[in-house]
Parts: structure tokens; C-alpha cells; sequence
């Protein structure tokens, strides 16, 4: 089966040396949610510009459900909406006339119903006659959702689509996404709130200096990257870790109220049972234990770090 | 043909002369129509004819053409550097439309703009003289081609420019003088033959003489000649406009 978006040694060098993108390669498959992952300035955005037609790739080639995007460029961008990341409206036309034009823009003919499901659900249709420039920037955000779907697309872009928004909104638009993918709809969406790919993601890219670092489902990824600790709690504080206890690579916390214990979770033994018997043995005891799991922020964290 | 989004695109600039008519079609009007008052009325008492036609009636060609070039220029500039500048220009690059609909959507709603705008003035013209057209077929053919190539060349100076200042350079320093030196308020035959041959080298002689002459059969340079000049312009603006999508110049990084 074809995928809904395939990039093949994708390059892209700006006019005044820049190398943005260096030898991309990608499969995004149909009707899953897809994050691209990366610090600022790392590619994310030109990547989206290339599959859209914004920005001409210097080599390579990108298909959109097998169309070209440059010889079969009409069949393609048919298929696409995007929110960009920047509030790049008309801010003197409305909310209806906007999502109309947009419409109009991508080949479709006047669907009014249509239109009004799409402000409707965005929560834009009392509004639909307003002026753009007097809606809030949360509704502006939303609207620019709402020109995107305005003419039914397969792909939806969304570049850093909760920038600036309200936990409430961000939630309300994770809603919305998570409701769009169940009507089939592909999405792939750059952030920084790692909350939100960790939340909605199926797969993840992470990109940095224009390089692609890994491509991963999500819970593959956790698993393989993620790192569990075991934090002990002490009866009595210690001033440093004993020489025995030195095979398990400890790290005292909390002035020494705390023992942090690492380990890895695809490992075959996590060596917690030894660590007990050698804190018994070291007349160290505690008072209670928690263990905690590595969120997708540590392990994008830890990725880009490694790279740099 | 992606008939809907040149559609959109016209219907979207056509709302913006609506929403802007006191600037879009009062004022040029209002500023014509000055012109019309002030130099039919302090040069018409002095010159009561050229070649035969009354000066008040002799000078409506020339008027409609200097509205026709700066707001063809105006406006097809405006319309396109706006998008640019805030942003909105990315769904115009994005949607599946080829770079003649684009440019079929911008610049039709802008000639269409300038047409309408220039028979506005005719008909405010015939309130002040009486106007007889002789070749009314030829008025429009001038039109129509003077309101396309003119807003061609508005969209490559919006795509040109880098600021509003820029928008206002060709409009005012160039095609207004040029406008004015090339026969709006008068017959070329009566400047001294030095200066009637350096006008020749103004193109914009061309387009006023030929558009008088489809009124009075009256013409500074032969009407093939004017023809041949205002298409000769036409194709040079389609392939720099042509050469701007091709290479993405300003419009893709």
C-alpha cells in the first residue's frame, strides 16, 4: 500500500549556504498521527514547506499518496491542509468569507454546510461574520485549523498548532486531532510541547540540524530509550554513598535523604535485588521506595544532546 | 483548470475594492475628474480645438489612460504584495493551482478594476463634453489590453518589492511622468521636432495615441504601431511574470 507521504534523500540548501535539510528520508503511513519532534532551527518547518509547495527542495523527491509533488503537483496538494505556525490571515475578512476562499483555493466547489460543520466544531460559527482582526488568538488559531479542513483533506499539516494556547484550548485541540484521525485523516504535527506528541502521537521523528536522528512508534521508543529509577528513601540521612554499594552507580538526592538507582528495563536483570541485599549488608536502610519512568522529554532531550 | 481558485482569488481582491471604494474608486475618480475640470477649463478657454476636436473632448482619452495605468500598476502591486507581506501568500503557494490561474485571479480582478474604473470616468466625461467614440471596438481592445498589461506589470513590481515605499516608486516616479510627458494634455505634433523625437522614446506615446485615435481617428504614430508597442509590453511582463514562478523569485525560498 502506498504511503500517505514518502520523502526520498530529500536535501534542502538555502541561497545563502544554509543547509536545512540533509538527506531526509521518511514514510508517513495513512491515518496515523505522526510528530516531528526537533529544537528550533532543526527543519521541521522547511521539511512541511517542501511537502506543501512553500519552499523548492534542492534535490530529492517527495510523493503524496503516490503523486509527485512537483510533476503531479495538483493531485497532491488536493490532498494536503496546513496550519502554519505563524497567525497568516486576512485580518479584515471573516471567518466565513476566509474558510470560503480557502475552499475555493484548493479546486472545491461551495460546500456551505460543510463550512458551517467546520466553524461549528471549532466553536467559529457565532462568529462567522466578525472580523478576523477582533477574534481572540485562540480563535484565530482555530480559524486557521478551520481553513485548513475547508477543503476536506486526507493529510493535515500542523506546524506547532498549540503555540501560545491555553491548556484548555491545547486540550480542546488534541480533542479535535484525535477526532480528524478517526475519520481517517493522517496528521503529522511539529511541537514543542513534548506533553502533546507523548499524549497523541502514534510515531515519532526527531530531527536536528536538518538531520533526520530516528524514526520510532512511540511506545517502541519509550521503551527502548526510556530508563526506569528506583529512588530510595532513608531512615537516616547519609553524607556520601559506601564503597560497597559502588557497582551500583548510585546518586545521593536530597542531601543525602535519597538514594537514586538507575536502570534499564529491557535488561535481562535489573539488578535491584542484588542493590537491597548489598544496602542490607552496608547497614543502609530505607523507609520507602517509588520508581519513575523516563518521560519523551528526557529522551528527546537526551537524543539531541547526544547528537550535538 | 482550477477554475475555483481563480474564482476565489478574484472574488477575494473584488471584495477588497469593495470594502476600500472610497480609495479604490471615489478618490481616482474625484482626481480625474479635477484634472478634467482644471485643465479643460484653464487650457480649453485658451485652446478651443486640436486637429479639429474640442480640448475638453481631446484630453478624456488621455485622462482615462493615466487613471487606467496607475491603478492597473496600483492595484495589481497592492494586490499582491499584501499577501506577502502578512504572511498569507503560503496557502496561495500551497493550493493546487498553476502559476497562469494565480496570476489569471490577481491580475484579472485588477484590470477588471481599472476597466471599470475607466468607463466610469468616460461616462463622467460625457456629462462635461459631448464625446463621440469612432472606433468603440477599438476603445475596448485598447482598454483591455492597456488594463492587462499595465496590472502584469503591477505584479511584478508587488512581487518585487520588498517594502511599501517600493510599491509607490514605478507608479509615481515613473508612469506618471511618463503619462503626463507622453501626450495626455496634448497632440505630440505640436512640440519642436527635437522633443517630438525624444517623446518617441516614451512608450507610454503609444498607448495614448492609439487609445485617442479610436476616439477621433486622431494618432501622434501610426495605430499598428501603437498596437504592436502595447502587445510588444504585454509579452515582455508574461515572461518576467512567467520567469518569477519558474524560479519561485521572492514568492519560494
Amino acid at each position: 500500500m502506498t504511503s500517505a507521504i514518502s520523502v526520498s534523500h530529500l536535501n534542502k540548501t538555502y541561497a545563502s549556504g544554509f543547509v536545512a535539510l540533509k538527506d531526509i528520508n521518511l514514510e508517513i503511513r495513512h491515518g496515523e498521527i505522526f510528530a516531528l519532534l526537533g529544537p528550533n532551527g532543526a527543519g521541521k518547518t522547511t521539511l512541511i514547506g517542501i511537502i506543501c509547495g512553500i519552499v523548492n527542495p534542492t534535490s530529492g523527491s517527495v510523493t503524496v499518496n503516490g503523486h509527485d509533488i512537483i510533476a503531479n503537483y495538483r493531485a497532491a496538494r488536493s490532498l494536503i491542509g496546513l496550519v502554519p505556525q505563524e497567525l497568516s490571515t486576512d485580518m479584515f475578512s471573516s471567518p466565513w468569507t476566509t474558510t470560503s476562499f480557502s475552499r475555493g483555493l484548493f479546486g472545491r466547489p461551495p460546500n456551505p454546510a460543510y463550512l458551517q460543520k467546520v466553524l461549528s466544531e471549532l466553536s467559529l460559527w457565532d462568529r462567522k461574520d466578525n472580523k478576523i482582526a477582533t477574534l481572540s488568538g485562540g480563535m484565530k488559531r482555530r480559524l486557521m485549523i478551520a481553513k485548513a479542513l475547508s477543503h476536506e483533506p486526507r493529510i493535515l499539516f500542523l506546524d506547532e498548532p498549540t503555540a501560545g494556547v491555553d491548556v484548555e484550548l491545547r486540550k480542546g485541540m488534541w480533542e479535535m486531532v484525535r477526532t480528524l484521525r478517526q475519520s481517517g485523516v493522517t496528521i503529522i504535527l511539529t511541537t514543542h510541547y513534548i506533553e502533546e506528541a507523548e499524549q497523541m502521537a502514534d510515531r515519532i521523528g526527531v530531527i536536528n540540524k536538518g538531520e533526520l536522528i530516528l524514526v520510532e512508534e512511540k511506545a517502541e521508543l519509550m521503551r527502548k530509550l526510556g530508563k526506569k529509577q528506583l529512588t530510595l528513601e532513608l531512615r537516616e540521612p547519609i553524607a556520601a554513598i559506601p564503597p560497597e554499594l559502588a557497582k551500583h552507580k548510585l546518586t545521593l538526592a536530597d542531601d543525602g535523604a535519597k538514594l537514586v538507582y538507575t536502570y534499564d528495563t529491557r535488561a535481562e536483570r535489573t539488578g535491584i535485588t542484588s542493590l537491597i541485599d548489598d544496602l542490607q549488608a552496608a547497614g543502609v536502610r530505607f523507609k520507602d521506595l517509588s520508581t519513575t519512568e523516563s518521560s519523551l522529554e528526557d529522551i528527546f532531550v537526551g537524543l539531541v544532546r547526544q547528537q550535538q | 483548470m482550477n477554475l475555483y481558485a481563480i474564482g476565489a482569488i478574484y472574488r477575494f481582491e473584488m471584495a477588497r475594492t469593495r470594502r476600500t471604494w472610497m480609495q479604490s474608486i471615489v478618490s481616482p475618480v474625484l482626481s480625474t475628474t479635477l484634472y478634467f475640470v482644471v485643465f479643460g477649463a484653464a487650457i480649453g478657454a485658451r485652446m478651443t480645438t486640436i486637429d479639429g476636436v474640442a480640448y475638453g473632448a481631446f484630453i478624456v482619452p488621455g485622462l482615462m489612460m493615466l487613471m487606467l495605468l496607475t491603478q492597473s500598476v496600483s492595484n495589481a502591486a497592492i494586490g499582491i504584495y499584501f499577501p506577502r507581506f502578512s504572511g498569507t501568500i503560503y496557502e496561495v503557494l500551497s493550493a493546487p493551482a498553476s502559476a497562469f490561474e494565480i496570476v489569471l485571479g490577481y491580475v484579472g480582478a485588477a484590470a477588471s478594476k481599472s476597466i471599470g474604473l475607466g468607463l466610469i470616468i468616460l461616462a463622467t466625461s460625457a456629462l462635461f463634453v459631448p464625446l463621440h467614440i469612432a472606433h468603440p471596438l477599438w476603445m475596448l481592445a485598447f482598454l483591455v489590453l492597456t488594463a492587462v498589461s499595465f496590472s502584469l506589470l503591477g505584479f511584478i513590481i508587488g512581487i518585487w518589492a520588498d517594502g511599501i515605499d517600493k510599491l509607490q516608486v514605478v507608479p509615481l516616479l515613473i508612469i506618471t511622468p511618463l503619462t503626463f510627458l507622453g501626450g495626455t494634455f496634448y497632440s505630440t505634433s505640436l512640440l519642436p521636432p527635437f522633443w517630438r523625437t525624444v517623446t518617441l522614446f516614451n512608450p507610454l506615446v503609444y498607448l495614448i495615441s492609439g487609445f485617442r485615435w479610436s476616439f477621433f481617428e486622431l494618432a501622434d504614430v501610426n495605430i499598428e504601431v501603437s498596437v504592436a508597442v502595447i502587445l510588444l509590453f504585454l509579452a515582455v511582463c508574461m515572461a518576467i511574470v512567467w520567469w518569477i514562478f519558474k524560479t519561485g523569485y521572492r514568492l519560494k525560498t
